[in-house]
């Protein structure tokens, strides 16, 4: 049904650059008349970026935009929806203390003698309101309904305004199933009326159930579209993590690890991470895997102190530790770069080289302040192993690019002489160069025998250089990969098999 | 060590440039304004008195700088100089010596830092929610020290501390002087002042980074309260009685306008205790200046006014940035231009 049809929406070689760093390269994105179309990858892909070069929210610096055959460049989310581009967010950003009414009709209020009718105000939305299945009263506060309700609310008001496209950002994520299907529900008779509907959610299961077509994004760039009737979910989470640096495993020498390091028996935090036992050997680097919301940060940030556990006990080389706080973890000279860098990682307005011996002086403690000559000295020799582009030392961190502040960061810890690196999302949001630059650094930092673990959602990146991978589903551990079984195949198959395994 | 003084000279130039206007003001509303004299082994004049009277909120804005850079504020000080100052002359009174006085002040002092310290570190209540409390309660618990008089006494030793002189210069000046050097030392012979920055920036970042928030949070609050007192002490003995109503009242606003005058920004960060001093001197010439003019003093709050916005004007952001952009533009005809567009931040993120 959507063959052959004119497209309502096409995007092509949409490329949108950031500093350092590039959010959209050449995307292509076709919208037909009557379809949903999903809109998927790990966050950090580019899906937000994408749809804000489509509204305007962001000005596109390469590429062109078709409505309905018209070329068009909207330069602010009014002008875009003036088109026929409305957008929903996930957090509805509607005016809860008036009336769902006033809502629908903010800024074009119908009139009689210049004054607002609201009789015909009222009449008119209940009648609106009725073609989505919703029988409230328009002159109660949208307060008084459920998040569901003011989400349909917000989505009437978007076809309302604009009627060609509408594009729904994740507006299930805070839903209970039966909201959700009361919300298909909305979806599916706006298909009828021949929307194009671009529908951005995590949930792969939800995307099977109401989408025709999907695009999966991937560092900026699309990596497919599919008809989802001719692809499994299997598919789609390959799509989403990537398989393309496979063959290099095979020319890894095979990990020899040293004595063990740190043992976390029935380690775990209630409601955040269930209790899982580990052991990470000195020269190892460990891998842990998992869709978005897995628990991957969440172990990461536990077994740093940043959010402690609560049952389970840690031993660092068979002795007894408390991991209770970071200052205790950087005690036991263990560091994490983690995955929110701008506001767990940097201190945006010091400089470069106060954020490189940060962690070093806060360990050597307040009173004894390293000296400028080995600051210096320090601060200039990351510099210049880790190629960090900088004008100037006394330069704020927060000025540098995505992938220089990262290794600034790595620097941070090296200098603290770590026996055990925890990097978070190592990789993300940061140019292709860098990118390399950080996967090499790993591989060297293991050969020298420290112990690391890496949480990625780019399973080729982990492939690449784990020695042993954790699959994490639903926070907790779900399978541990290592040797050959290494693959990004055999990680999906974790993945999917665990899926699969629930719904059934 | 050159290239810090002159980093540090670029950064209060400002300030200073302030408050030489302000001073030439004074001289030209009192022509003998800088004439200083030397008569009964004391030195006298208008410099000399904006130096002396400036004495506690330059002693507040120490403390005030550092609560203010780990993004906090010290409401409490007035009353805190209150308090301390009850507790000095209820000492002497009871017949004990100035220095168990002024020992009594300061513990009593460092008692309420440690209060702030621990509802703004242990139980994460805002800062300004927090100090409240003691700011309201403070003046209670020094009018029951004083039993709701003014308590006077004629203890030497301890009016020496407001009003006396050594070498000639009175003891407040060598006081503020004294302690501001010790602190601005402190802070930045050791990394103090580099993790105080570090968590007022960012403490999400310095708690990863592994320092202890916590504890550098109560030490602030602590000198803060330290400051306080000895402000406190210092207007006690100059009007040789301890007032629980006005000892340091609404102090604590011109200690927070001074450490604003210094550059300091609210939002925590980097901190100057020069600038901040220098701010308070700016408060006292401001004063100095409406008092010689003769003009009546309703004006100084205007006055005031007037000074805090052309301040806050300078500082506000929609000015910094465009000061940026002019250096950045002026720094990236010497780099490549791809090195340039990494330094412009990025336009859709700003907002």
């Amino acid at each position: 049904m959507t063959e052959g049809t004119r497209p309502v929406l096409s995007c092509t070689g949409i490329s949108k650059f950031f500093p350092g760093a590039i959010a959209l390269d050449e995307v292509d994105l076709t919208l037909y008349s009557g379809e949903v179309h999903a809109l998927l990858g790990e966050n950090g892909a580019g899906k937000s970026t994408l749809i804000k070069c489509i509204t305007g929210a962001y000005r596109r610096d390469a590429g062109t935009i078709h409505l309905q055959g018209q070329a068009v460049s909207p330069t602010s989310t009014k002008e875009s929806q003036a088109l026929g581009i409305g957008t929903v967010y996930q957090e509805v950003n509607l005016l809860p203390n008036l009336t769902v009414a006033e809502n629908l009709f903010l800024g074009r209020q119908p009139t009689r003698f210049g004054l607002v009718s609201y009789s015909r105000m009222q009449t008119e939305t209940a009648r609106i309101l009725k073609d989505y299945g919703l029988a409230i009263n328009p002159a109660e506060p949208l307060s008084s309904y459920s998040v569901a309700v003011q989400q349909v609310v917000a989505i009437a008001r978007a076809v309302e305004l604009s009627g060609k496209v509408l594009i729904l950002d994740e507006p299930t994520a805070s839903l209970d199933r039966e909201e959700v299907e009361l919300l298909f529900s909305v979806i599916n008779k706006l298909k009828a009326r021949g929307l194009a509907i671009v529908f951005i959610t995590h949930f792969l299961d939800q995307v099977f159930e109401i989408s025709d077509r999907a695009t999966v994004l991937r560092n900026g760039r699309v990596v497919g579209t599919r008809e989802l009737a001719q692809a499994s979910q299997t598919d789609i989470i390959h799509l989403m993590l990537g398989r393309q640096l496979e063959s290099r495993i095979q020319e890894r020498a095979p990990a020899k690890s040293g004595k063990p390091l740190l043992e976390l028996n029935n380690f775990g935090r209630k409601g955040t991470v269930d209790p899982f036992n580990l052991t990470i050997h000195e020269g190892e680097v460990v891998g842990l895997a998992g869709l978005l919301g897995s628990g991957r940060t969440e172990t990461a940030n536990l077994i740093f102190g940043v959010v402690p556990a609560d049952q389970g006990e840690a031993k660092l080389r068979g002795k007894t530790i408390s991991l209770a706080n970071p200052r205790q973890a950087v005690g036991h000279r263990f560091g994490l770069c983690p995955e929110d860098r701008k506001t767990e990682g940097i201190v945006g307005d010091l400089s470069v080289r106060e954020n490189i011996i940060l962690a070093l002086q806060a360990r050597q403690g307040w009173f004894r302040p390293l000296a400028r000559a080995k600051v210096n000295e320090l601060a200039e020799a990351y510099v210049k192993t880790l190629d960090i582009r900088l004008a100037s030392l006394d330069m704020p961190i927060r000025f540098l690019s995505g992938g220089n502040q990262q290794k600034a960061l790595l620097a941070r810890w090296l200098a603290t002489n770590p026996d055990f690196l925890i990097l978070d999302e190592p990789t993300r949001g940061i140019d292709v160069g860098a990118h390399a630059e950080i996967i090499a650094l790993i591989e060297r930092l293991r050969e020298k025998g420290m112990a690391l673990l890496v949480a990625s959602s780019e399973l080729e990146e982990l492939v690449a250089y784990s020695t042993r991978v954790i699959v994490l589903k639903d926070r907790r551990q779900v399978d541990e990969l290592t040797g050959g079984q290494i693959s990004t195949g055999n990680i999906v198959k974790a993945i999917a098999a665990e899926t699969n395994r629930e719904v059934a | 060590m050159v290239h810090g003084f002159q980093a540090t000279l670029r950064r209060i130039a400002p300030q200073l440039i302030i408050l030489a206007v302000v001073l030439l003001l004074n001289f030209l509303v009192f022509p003998d304004f800088f004439k200083i004299e030397f008569q009964n082994d004391r030195l006298f004049g208008n410099l000399v008195d904006v130096f002396n009277r400036g004495a506690p909120t330059a002693l507040l804005c120490i403390g005030m700088t550092l609560v203010i850079a780990t993004k906090g504020i010290d409401l409490s000080v007035g009353a805190v100089m209150a308090i301390a100052g009850a507790t000095a002359a209820d000492l002497v009174v009871s017949g004990y010596g100035w220095g168990t006085a002024l020992i009594g002040a300061i513990s009593v002092g460092l008692m309420c830092g440690l209060w702030n310290g621990v509802l703004v570190a242990f139980l994460r209540i805002q800062p300004i929610v927090a100090t409240l409390v003691l700011m309201v309660a403070g003046r209670g618990i020094a009018q029951l020290i004083t039993e709701g008089t003014i308590l006077t006494f004629l203890n030497e030793g301890l009016i020496h501390l407001g009003a006396g002189t050594v070498l000639g210069i009175p003891t407040p000046i060598l006081i503020w002087i004294g302690l501001g050097a010790i602190v601005t030392l402190g802070v930045r012979r050791t990394a103090l002042g580099m993790l105080v920055e570090a968590i007022g920036i960012n403490e999400a970042s310095s708690r990863v980074a592994g320092i202890n928030s916590r504890v550098l949070l109560v030490s602030v609050y602590l000198v803060s309260g330290f400051c306080a007192a000895i402000a406190g002490v210092i207007v006690a003995a100059d009007i040789k009685g301890a007032d629980a109503n006005n000892a340091g009242l609404w102090l604590e606003l011109d200690a927070i306008l001074a450490v604003v005058i210094g550059g300091n920004s609210l939002l925590g960060g980097r901190f100057s205790i020069t600038a901040s001093l220098i701010g308070a001197l700016i408060i006292q010439s401001v004063n100095s200046v409406i008092l010689l003019s003769g003009l009546p003093p309703e004006f100084n709050l205007v006055i005031k006014a007037l000074i805090i916005i052309a301040i806050l004007v300078i500082q506000s952001p929609t000015v910094k940035h465009a000061l940026y952009i002019l250096r950045a533009s002026a720094e990236s005809e010497a780099l490549e231009p791809a090195r340039a567009a990494q330094l412009t931040p990025p336009k859709e993120t700003a907002q």
